[in-house]
């Protein structure tokens, strides 16, 4: 469903990702590993058709995104790092704006806003205006504005982050449960997370791809076997990267 | 998936819901009314002119503009850009002009709104006397294409930079100019600098919202009026896709 190739995207003299290429498919959850400022969430903008990519391709459901944008972005549901969404706005209104602007209107809008509000637990915060929601309540209406269309392809930056640990639970429950129809891609810099919902990881470090597999095959190639000592042998630390 | 048009409609309803939601309309409205109001009677003496015109209200249009229009546009893509619902805006299935257009079309009529509530003061030239309709019907058109130029100006500005001050100079100024090349006082002193040829002086003024503004002021629906107006905005909305696209670079 998603097919990346060769991406690469470059800001002034900095490289911030360089020739990057997966796929992911249906029924697969991917999990986009790296440190800070590794190039994660610049390669997301690149696949969702935020940012234009310097050079690569990439395909969503079989649209390149550079080339058949609209119809390529129909199809994925994007959740942004730090879950931006209109703050005047109510939930309820939010969630009807992404509706219409996806398609759906009267009582289609209506039923997928009375989906997505019992998926994400926002009841309690219909009327409510985005400005006064906690962290995690404006997180979850923006989680859901991307499950708005059931997606077939989901896009998600850190979708854990700001979430309590109760919260985190659930949405990462979610997040396997739609991983078995959907084509997911993820990031994270939360370890265990990897093997609560990944399929495959994909480990990513200064703009490139130290490592790719089942969280299985990963862990073999560490003779303690834990994930966290791969992932600190193969990306540096954010501190040593400044110069370069 | 939507139409382009229903794209437009769409971003367009969210946009002008926005505006009414917070009280900033609000506040807008009352004091364009009451500036309008003031300018026209105290300033202007619209009772003592003994004119059944509206010419006391409308040549002040430029000036109340200069401070207004940009004040409701320079949030327009400033806020999205700070609050970082640009992204979300721009990955939805629309295309980037689909977006511009909405927001500005949104604001437009928000300015539309605030011109048609200045309504009492035609009922009150009409109930004085015989006023030309027509000229009154000339000057609001030609008084809404004015908005919108100025109102396209600070679309470009707002995408321009994520602080709404900055935004909100900017677009003061460029405003300005547009005013200036056609005001008295420089006209005068270009005509100075080249007594024996009005070239320069047709050149400049040719770029003012003041001489454009002016037909319509006097009732005359010129094409070349028009087109100033629909292609300052159209090149300021140009303006501003080039700007969203470097964004995304």
């Amino acid at each position: 469903m998603i097919k990346v190739e060769n991406l690469k995207k470059v800001f002034g003299a900095k490289v911030a990702v360089d020739g990057v290429s997966f796929t992911v498919e249906r029924g697969e959850v991917l999990g986009f590993l790296g440190p800070n400022g590794a190039g994660k969430s610049t390669t997301m903008r690149m696949v969702t058709g935020y940012l234009t990519p310097t050079g690569g391709r990439v395909t969503v459901g079989g649209h390149d995104i550079a080339e058949q944008s609209v119809l390529a972005k129909s199809r994925i549901g994007y959740l942004p790092e730090n879950a931006p969404a209109y703050l005047d706005m109510t939930v309820r209104g939010f969630l009807r704006f992404s509706a219409e602007i996806r398609g759906l209107h009267g009582a289609a809008r209506d039923t997928a806003v009375d989906r997505v509000v019992e998926t994400c637990s926002l009841e309690a915060v219909l009327h409510q205006s985005i400005e006064t929601l906690s962290k995690g309540y404006k997180h979850r209406t923006c989680f859901a504005q991307s499950l708005i269309h059931d997606p077939d392809v989901l896009v998600l930056d850190e979708p854990t982050d700001g979430l309590d640990p109760n919260q985190k639970f659930e949405a990462r429950k979610l997040i396997r449960r739609m991983g078995e129809k959907k084509a997911i891609l993820f990031s994270t810099h939360i370890l265990e997370e990897v093997d609560a919902v990944c399929s495959r990881v994909i480990i990513i470090d200064r703009g490139r791809i130290v490592a790719n597999g089942t969280p299985e095959e990963l862990r073999k190639r560490v003779p303690s076997g834990r994930l966290d000592d791969l992932f600190r042998s193969l990306t540096l630390p954010d501190t040593l990267k400044g110069g370069k | 998936m939507n139409s382009p048009w229903t794209n437009i409609r769409v971003i367009a309803k969210r946009e002008l819901a926005g505006y009414f939601a917070a009280p900033v309309a609000y506040v807008f409205i009352v004091i364009f009314l009451l500036l309008s109001g003031f300018f026209t009677f105290m300033v202007s003496g619209f009772f003592d002119r003994g004119e059944a015109t509206l010419t006391a209200f409308f040549v002040w249009h430029p000036w109340l503009y200069l401070f207004l229009v940009p004040a409701v546009g320079m949030r327009l893509w400033s806020e999205e850009r700070r609050l970082g619902t640009m992204e979300f805006l721009l990955t939805l299935p629309i295309t980037t002009w689909q977006a511009i257009v909405g927001k500005f079309l949104a604001s437009w009529i928000f300015l539309g709104v605030a011109l048609v509530l200045t309504f009492p003061l035609m009922l009150t030239v009409n109930h004085l006397g015989n006023p030309d309709n027509g000229v009154i019907f000339g000057a609001y058109i030609g008084s809404f294409l004015m908005a919108g130029s100025y109102l396209a100006v600070s679309c470009f500005t707002s995408a321009i930079t994520r602080n709404q001050v900055v935004s909100f100079i900017l677009s003061v100024v460029i405003c300005l100019f547009l005013i200036l090349a056609g005001w008295p006082p420089v006209t005068n002193f270009l005509a100075g600098i080249s007594p024996n040829s009005t070239w320069l002086v047709d050149l400049v003024t040719s770029f003012s919202v003041m001489t454009h503004f002016e037909g319509f002021q006097r009732g005359v629906l010129d094409t070349r009026d028009l087109l100033f107006f629909l292609s300052l905005i159209g090149f300021s909305l140009f303006a501003t896709a080039v700007v969203v696209r470097g964004i995304r670079e």
